[in-house]
């Protein structure tokens, strides 16, 4: 019983917090000179008041604030995240359409980053003060302090104008309806490849500096010791008693970074043409498209949530004592 | 370093040559070009919905243009060309337009088009959902079908550019069956967009590509030649040029590639360049003060910025020679243009007389006064604009603080007049008195609404030219009419026109018959084809 009033709570919380943020993003969009009336009667070159005046009637535009506001909750109390005013499609179907995309290239940005930077900073960890600890934390500082889209037109100008290996933008051939399933999937990975390192890079150069200092850190510790003391060869070392514990705060800090991670997620896709939320995220932006913004935000805090719990997670499989807690 | 500097330097490496050698991916990257017959072209923004009656941004224009039709299209010089309508004919009034359709021709859906469908189009749909259509309809005393295929417009009193007012994205034509008694913004017929064009919607991957495939009923036979048309969402400038250096895409248009790119482009052996097909919209490009606000209401003000202002660096540094320089506010591309106006040499002598009469004297830095400038935020071309504004300005002690926006943001604070000076370019739309009109008469000031007269000009004879001009119906009375009102407006200066716009398309050498028409990249292709 105690564990399910908990639970309770926890999600009321929850859904507290959710109905704030959508309170707070909802005044934020609506506070800024324009709405999507004006972005579209801007755009097409000419127009005229009823033009304006028909538009802003059918979204609820000529609605008071606190109204609109209003209607709004209510229909996110209802899971409905509405329609998009510039696509006149329902935002769920928009979010959806782009979610496999910006999941793929997130997730996958993740695990290489995650992978990359403990294996390098491990490797660099081990050899403390020789000459492959000092390249490996000079690459690191290089990429650390690389913007992000010049290495997209960097790896383009590389591997897609230069070397003709790997496409320079988009999801997939266009043909690829007509691809076998493997063909497909192998097209989609070779077009995802660029957009993965580069998102990943920056976050891969943070865990390997960490992953480096940590491990150092733990080679000093008195466990280590006892157990070179005893007589365990260094491989035995590394793998029993190192690794975990210098991993510990790596995976602590990639958590909280995926936030950040769909963030700089914009930036990419709008280099690679990857068709994924944070394109959706900008045209919403510079639309005034309010319902597929609030709708976009939402749904991104739902998954930083779920990638803290993955990660939350993996710290409990690395470290038991977690469990206990 | 900025990042027009890293696209050169992808770019030029990219020409450098080619490292062939070992690929780890295997299969070598042949670019994928649209085989057997299709044409691939870049889309940039993708377009919010492809229903040309219910939306007229650019991208819907281009694309939906495929798709949709309308009564007539336009040779270079804006003659009228058989569209839908294969003939038709004037009143010797002027009051009454007699259009004898197209027998035969079928909407996308099977369902035959007829006089019903052009009737409801320009008497009923289009008046409620499309700005333009509504000024240029509503002129109508009535629209009526005689029989299947005879349409007759009869006007309320004569409007000479009438006849242009059939252009496809001005009228498109949508299918009565589909919409008739609907909500039209809301209508289930939005889903698939169903035209008369030579092209119909096969496949739309939201933020990748819209597919168009040939349309196996059209109503001209043989046509269209292209199998399909790819239109390839590429959202970042870079990869844009990249696409067309590639071979990736095949069609570039509007401004899709930079200007500090297009003759780079031009020169690769796969591309050619054209300025052609952009006569219908030979856009003006100008600097807008508001001359609500002092000091813009001094007439003495606005010459001491044009004298300030050198409309040839516009052209060669910024425009990279997209453009020529304007001489007034009609476009010497499109009809009734007179060059026989006052000039405005660059000087700076000049300017400071004017400001010293005005009583605008230097303080000790030597900065005469402040004003402000709105920047345009629809890409690079226009941030320069305002950085060349800002730096003119400084030479004649005028400091300009510029002033930065989102799209909602500009159309809203242009439209409610809250600025010092913008920028800003209109589409002519063929005739003077559809898009230049618009800009000076008094009758067009409304607040809140973008592409009017924003910048409170009022004059009572240019108001009584430009209504004269409109309804004449012989060619000669028309260019008296409109060369009395260029005189008049040069000399005022409402806006400092800066520029005639031009727009670069480039495409594929082996695709023939592309551009022609004075609608360019908007018309629907039918002709388009490989050379054999």
């Amino acid at each position: 019983m105690i564990i399910i009033s908990r639970l309770l709570a926890k999600l009321t919380g929850i859904v507290l917090a959710i109905l704030v943020i959508a309170t707070i993003n909802f005044t934020l969009v609506h506070s800024a000179p324009g709405d999507p009336a004006s972005v579209i009667a801007g755009q097409s070159g000419a127009t005229d008041e009823k033009f304006l005046a028909d538009l802003r009637a059918e979204y609820g535009l000529d609605q008071p604030f606190l109204v609109q506001l209003g209607t709004y909750i209510g229909k996110i109390a209802r899971l409905d995240l509405g329609y998009s005013y510039r696509q006149r499609r329902p935002v769920t179907d928009l979010i959806l359409e782009r979610l496999g995309p910006t999941l793929m290239l997130t997730l996958s940005a993740f695990f290489l980053s995650l992978i990359g930077g403990v294996t390098c900073g491990a490797l660099a960890g081990l050899r403390h003060g020789k000459w492959s600890d000092l390249a490996i934390s000079l690459v690191a500082l290089l990429l650390y302090a690389t913007p992000v889209f010049w290495l997209g037109l960097m790896l383009v100008l590389v591997f897609s104008v230069q070397l003709e290996w790997l496409p320079a933008f988009g999801y997939s051939d266009m043909r690829s309806d007509s691809f076998g399933p493997l063909a497909y999937a192998w097209d989609v990975a070779k077009h995802l490849f660029l957009p993965a390192v580069t998102l990943g890079a920056i976050y891969m150069a943070v865990y390997t500096r960490l992953m480096r200092s940590s491990l150092i850190e733990v080679a000093a510790e008195d466990h280590v010791k006892t157990a070179r003391a005893k007589g365990l060869g260094e491989a035995a070392i590394l793998r029993g008693h190192m690794l975990r514990n210098a991993a510990l705060p790596v995976v602590a800090f990639a958590g909280l970074q995926v936030g950040a991670m769909v963030g700089g997620a914009v930036v990419v896709e709008t280099v690679f043409s990857w068709p994924g939320l944070g394109r959706l995220t900008f045209d919403a932006v510079t639309a005034r498209d309010y319902p597929v913004l609030l709708g976009l935000f939402l749904v991104m805090s739902v998954m930083v949530i779920a990638v803290n719990l993955l990660t939350d997670l993996m710290q409990r499989l690395i470290d038991p004592r977690m469990a206990v807690n | 370093m900025l990042r027009r500097d890293f696209t050169k330097l992808i770019l030029a490496s990219g020409a450098a040559g080619m490292a062939g050698g070992l690929n780890p991916f295997g299969d070598g990257m042949a670019y994928a070009q649209s085989g057997n017959g299709g044409l691939t072209a870049i889309i940039q923004p993708e377009p919010p919905i492809l229903i040309l009656p219910l939306n007229q941004q650019i991208p819907v224009g281009v694309v939906g243009g495929k798709i949709y039709e309308s009564l007539l299209s336009y040779d270079f010089d804006l003659t009228p060309k058989p569209q839908l309508a294969e003939s038709w004919e004037v009143s010797e009034d002027g009051l009454t337009y007699t259009f004898k359709l197209v027998e035969g021709v079928k909407w996308h859906d099977g369902a035959p088009f007829t006089a019903a469908d052009v009737v409801f189009s320009c008497d009923v749909m289009l008046k409620e959902v499309h700005p333009r259509a509504r000024a240029n309809f509503e002129r109508c005393e009535s629209i009526t079908a005689d029989g299947d295929y005879t349409v007759i417009f009869k006007l309320k009193e004569p409007f000479a550019p009438f006849l242009l007012a059939f252009e496809t994205s001005s009228a498109p034509i949508a299918p009565k069956h589909l919409y008739e008694g609907a909500d039209y913004r809301n209508a289930p017929a939005n889903d698939t967009p169903v035209g008369t064009g030579p092209f119909r919607l096969a496949e739309w991957v939201a933020g990748s590509h819209i597919r168009l495939e040939a349309n196996p009923d059209y109503y001209q036979e043989g046509k269209p030649h292209l199998t399909e048309i790819y239109y390839r969402v590429i959202p970042d400038g870079a990869a844009r040029a990249v696409a067309m250096e590639t071979g990736e895409a095949q069609l570039s248009q509007f401004s899709d590639i930079e200007t500090f790119d297009v003759s780079r482009l031009a020169e690769l052996p796969h591309l050619e360049l054209t300025t052609k097909g952009y006569e219908f919209f030979s856009p003006v490009l100008w600097y807008e003060p508001n001359l609500r606000r002092e000091p813009f209401n001094d007439v003495r003000f606005r010459k001491a910025m044009m004298h300030l202002l050198d409309r040839q660096i516009i052209v060669d540094r910024i425009m990279f020679g997209l453009a020529e320089p304007a001489t007034g506010p009609i476009a010497s591309t499109t009809k009734f243009y007179d060059a026989d106006v006052a000039n405005y040499d660059t000087s700076v002598e000049k300017a400071t007389a004017l400001l010293d009469e005005m009583g605008l004297t230097p303080d000790a830095s030597g900065n005469r006064i402040t004003i402000h400038h709105l920047v345009v935020p629809f890409g690079e071309m226009w941030t320069r604009l305002a950085e060349y504004f800002r730096q003119a300005m400084s030479a004649g002690g005028i400091e300009v603080v510029l002033d930065s926006t989102d799209p909602g943001g500009f159309a809203e604070t242009v439209s409610n007049w809250d600025y010092d000076t913008t920028c800003n370019m209109l589409y002519q739309f063929g005739d003077p008195a559809l898009g230049v009109a618009r800009s000076y008469i008094s009758s067009n000031i409304r607040k809140g609404v973008m592409f009017t007269n924003t910048e409170g000009y009022e004059n009572a004879e240019v108001d009584r030219l430009f209504s004269e001009a409109a309804v004449q119906t012989t060619e000669e009375a028309r260019q008296e009419l409109y060369s009395a009102v260029q005189k008049i407006l040069v000399d005022e200066l409402p806006v400092l026109w800066m520029t005639e716009q031009k727009f670069a398309t480039l495409h594929d050498t082996r695709i023939k018959d592309l551009i022609v028409s004075a609608t360019g990249v908007n018309a629907n292709f039918a002709e388009a084809h490989y050379a054999s």
